[in-house]
């Protein structure tokens, strides 16, 4: 199984996510990650999907979601050749003892004190699953309070866009 | 990029509204199936002030829907106001299920968008067995439902039912409208999207304050549906592959689907079966899409297929698929099925290219455009000198149809053998009757042992196998083809989910006939309990023959109907003679049939094609040498 990341551009309507991930479970596929967010054309959404699955179902139920009436397209990103980013907000245990510990660990990653409490910090990171992942390993045994995590988005390198076309302009 | 305008719609919609008589594909018309050419308007009512309701029923007059079925309640009431004066009629049902099975009936009998009417909640709840009926088959209905009030959306409210949410899966797209301005859009559209395309059902949600709302009626709307595209014309490369491939495959069969129907391709169907020469098979949604009686017709394929069909499908080395979605009853066995074949997929859904079957060569298409233009790229090989000698194929396949034929053995306690009924009921019926069958044995009888010559002459529950079918689409269908005989072959289990409709057909006019082949059980599912379970009778018996509870011929007469009993060889023709005699009212025939009778040949369950049993204890010799 491979993890395979879909931009789905639909009409923005409401009820259509549910069309979207109702057609995933019910066609046995488990959602990775889903994003969701207007467009440069507030009446087209774009749902980042990120599902793990085997290129011959995935052809299948990307079929099944053409289908459905408010899908206007569906691109499969190439991790080569597309930029993927999640976000990160994650409330560390961080005393007068450990402030320090994390403060190198948030300037190592590249992340951002959003929030400071006199025993946490909240720490705001972005990037690619991977590189969050190895935040949250250095980060764990200071003591994660709380954390939370958005789906993944993603985007083509080069100029070419996939929201250019005739069925998007039409919407 | 092309809209279509309902005006398209409305034209096609009235197209066959006068046709009677023999049915044909010009009496079976389906609607064209995608954004053709805007014709000339139909009717182009003024831009009037009206409620949402006036402007549901304005829609629909606008569509040129002649006829609905329904039951009001609260939150519909307000559509039943204006549609007491308009020209669509309105049937009443006896229960929502039968307004959406008669809505399949009569769009399955007439190539028509069938439309049916239910309040909220448990309205709209009793419409989701005929839309997932309808969903599965593919049959193009619209379902109109009634919903609570927006502010009411929700809360609970009395008869709420978030029916927009329910049928998400079963409908191809579903509408809730949120305001009273968007109602003749939405109803051309849902109409559109019902009829073009692979057809399905379409549900349109409408909360009563919506209904009440003053509006504009203006027509025609435009429609707005940028994510709906489908492919008409098949890719040329496409089609000369696979011409390439049958004009030189030496084991061809052309598997043809209900598809074929719905595209109102069976003409183009005989011209390219009669100028390859290839054997034809339809399968349970496609009879009548190519004559039972011609002789390269090698029958139904599937668990309870001919044993000609099934061996030809899985000793072929060439499939043409036409519409069909290579379902588990017709391939048994996925991975064992026609293992040497090469696939060639035509449809008009390109999520059935491949879904269950590899094809080799997959065509998006309407079935219609896909024949013909294989009968011209198939033409242009045979003029280029390409044909394969299918006469070895053809001795294989006459040897098997002549020893291995439908047959039925007559029961040996004596009883009437429901295979014989069936059988004298589509010989004195004839092939211009349309045979309505509910789910089980009778229905595998009905297939198996009626002669279907016409498309449009035989509907069922296919994909859903819904109990309880057979009556209510009857009823649509004999109200589609009012001049044509309308015979529902039905059994008593099936019969006494949905026989209240018959009080429907009584009172309105619409002088169905059913036959019920009554063996006092659950014979389908007995039938598998005799295989598979040790003859261990779970909660199969019904109580029809041992109480004759109930008894039939009462229950007709209560509900209006002309009541007949037949337990008798000697008495079948002339029950049936009596019935086709009677033109004023529906009638039912109780036959009292024996119960131990089985559908054969039969490939059980989840086993291979090749292990097809032609009877019990019976496996048909498919040696390798044969082929």
């Amino acid at each position: 199984m491979t993890l395979h990341t879909l931009s789905v551009l639909v009409e923005n309507k409401p009820g259509v996510l549910a069309r979207v991930s109702g057609l995933f479970s019910r066609r046995g596929f488990n959602i990775d990650s889903l994003a969701v967010g207007e467009t440069e054309n507030p009446d087209v959404s774009r749902i980042t999907i990120v599902v793990n699955a085997e290129s011959s179902p995935l052809e299948q139920v990307t079929k099944q979601l053409n289908k459905l009436v408010n899908v206007l397209k569906i691109v499969e990103l190439d991790p080569q050749v597309s930029v993927a980013r999640e976000l990160l907000l994650i409330k560390v245990r961080a005393d007068r003892n450990a402030r320090a510990q994390v403060l190198e660990t948030v300037n190592l990653f590249r992340a951002r004190v959003v929030d400071v409490a006199p025993d946490t910090l909240t720490i705001e990171a972005t990037g690619t699953p991977d590189k969050l992942d190895a935040l949250l390993r250095d980060l764990e045994p200071l003591g994660i309070k709380e954390m939370v995590q958005s789906g993944t988005v993603a985007i083509g390198r080069g100029s070419r866009s996939i929201t250019a076309g005739p069925a998007l302009r039409a919407a | 990029m092309t809209r279509p305008t309902p005006e398209t719609l409305a034209h096609s919609a009235r197209r066959a509204r006068t046709t009677t008589g023999p049915a044909s594909d010009a009496d079976h018309t389906p609607a064209p199936r995608g954004a053709a050419a805007a014709t000339p308007a139909v009717r182009q009512p003024a831009p009037a002030q009206v409620s949402g309701a006036g402007s549901l029923v304005r829609s629909l007059e606008a569509l040129g829907v002649d006829v609905v079925f329904g039951i009001p309640g609260g939150a519909i009431l307000p559509a039943y106001d204006p549609l007491y004066d308009s020209t669509v009629r309105h049937i009443l049902v006896r229960h929502e299920q039968g307004a959406g099975h008669a809505a399949t009936g009569y769009a399955q009998a007439t190539g028509r968008v069938g439309v049916c009417i239910a309040t909220s909640g448990p309205g709209a709840t009793n419409l989701v067995t005929p839309i997932a009926d309808a969903y599965m088959d593919s049959v193009p209905i619209v379902a109109i439902t009634g919903q609570v009030a927006r502010p009411s959306i929700g809360t609970d409210a009395f008869q709420e039912a978030d029916i927009q949410g329910i049928t998400l899966p079963i409908t191809k797209h579903n509408f809730l409208v949120q305001n009273p301005e968007e109602i003749p859009q939405v109803l051309a559209e849902a109409f559109h999207l019902a009829s073009t395309g692979r057809p399905g059902p379409v549900l349109v949600d409408i909360p009563k304050d919506v209904l009440q709302a003053p509006t504009t009626f203006s027509w025609p709307p435009t429609l707005d549906l940028p994510g709906y595209r489908p492919t008409l014309h098949p890719h040329g490369k496409q089609i000369r592959e696979a011409a390439r491939l049958m004009s030189t495959a030496r084991r061809p069969v052309l598997y043809v689907g209900g598809g074929v129907l719905k595209a109102g391709a069976t003409d183009g169907l005989r011209k390219l079966a009669e100028l390859t020469g290839i054997p034809v098979v339809t399968t349970l949604m496609a009879l009548g899409a190519f004559p039972d009686s011609h002789r390269q017709h090698l029958g139904m394929p599937g668990m309870h297929g001919t044993v000609a069909a099934v061996y030809g499908l899985q000793k072929a080395d060439l499939i043409v698929a036409l519409g069909a979605r290579f379902d588990d009853r017709v391939t048994g066995k996925l991975d064992s099925f026609a293992p040497d074949a090469a696939v060639v997929h035509a449809d008009i859904d390109p999520a059935e290219i491949g879904k269950n079957r590899h094809a080799d060569v997959p065509i998006v298409g309407d079935a219609k455009y896909v024949i013909d233009e294989l009968i011209t790229a198939v033409t242009a090989e045979r003029n280029a000198g390409q044909r394969a000698d299918l006469g070895d194929w053809w001795t294989q396949l006459d040897d098997l149809r002549e020893r291995y034929p439908l047959g039925y053995e007559e029961p040996a306690d004596g009883t009437l053998s429901p295979q014989y009924v069936i059988k004298r009921l589509g010989e004195i019926a004839g092939p211009d009757a349309v045979y309505v069958a509910g789910v089980g044995q009778h229905q595998m009888w009905a297939s198996q042992f009626i002669s279907y010559e016409k498309p449009g002459t035989w509907l069922n529950s296919g994909g859903l196998g819904t109990m309880g079918y057979a009556v209510p689409a009857a009823m649509g269908a004999k109200v589609g083809r009012p001049d044509t005989v309308v015979w529902a072959v039905d059994g008593d289990g099936c019969f006494q989910m949905t026989n209240q409709e018959l009080a429907t057909c009584a009172l309105e006019g619409i002088p169905v006939k059913v036959a019920v082949i009554n063996n006092g059980n659950l014979g389908m599912v007995r039938q598998w309990q005799t295989l598979f379970y040790g003859e261990r009778y779970s909660n199969t018996e019904l109580g029809t023959h041992k109480h004759r509870i109930p008894d039939f011929v009462k229950l007709a007469e209560a509900l209006g109907c002309v009541g007949l009993r037949c337990e008798t060889v000697e008495d079948v023709d002339k029950t049936i003679e009596a019935a086709m005699a009677i033109t004023d009212a529906p009638v039912v025939i109780d036959f009292v049939v024996g119960k131990d009778a089985m559908v054969w040949p039969m490939v059980a369950a989840g086993t291979s094609n090749d292990e097809i049993m032609f009877a019990r204890g019976v496996r048909p010799a498919f040696d390798e040498d044969e082929i």
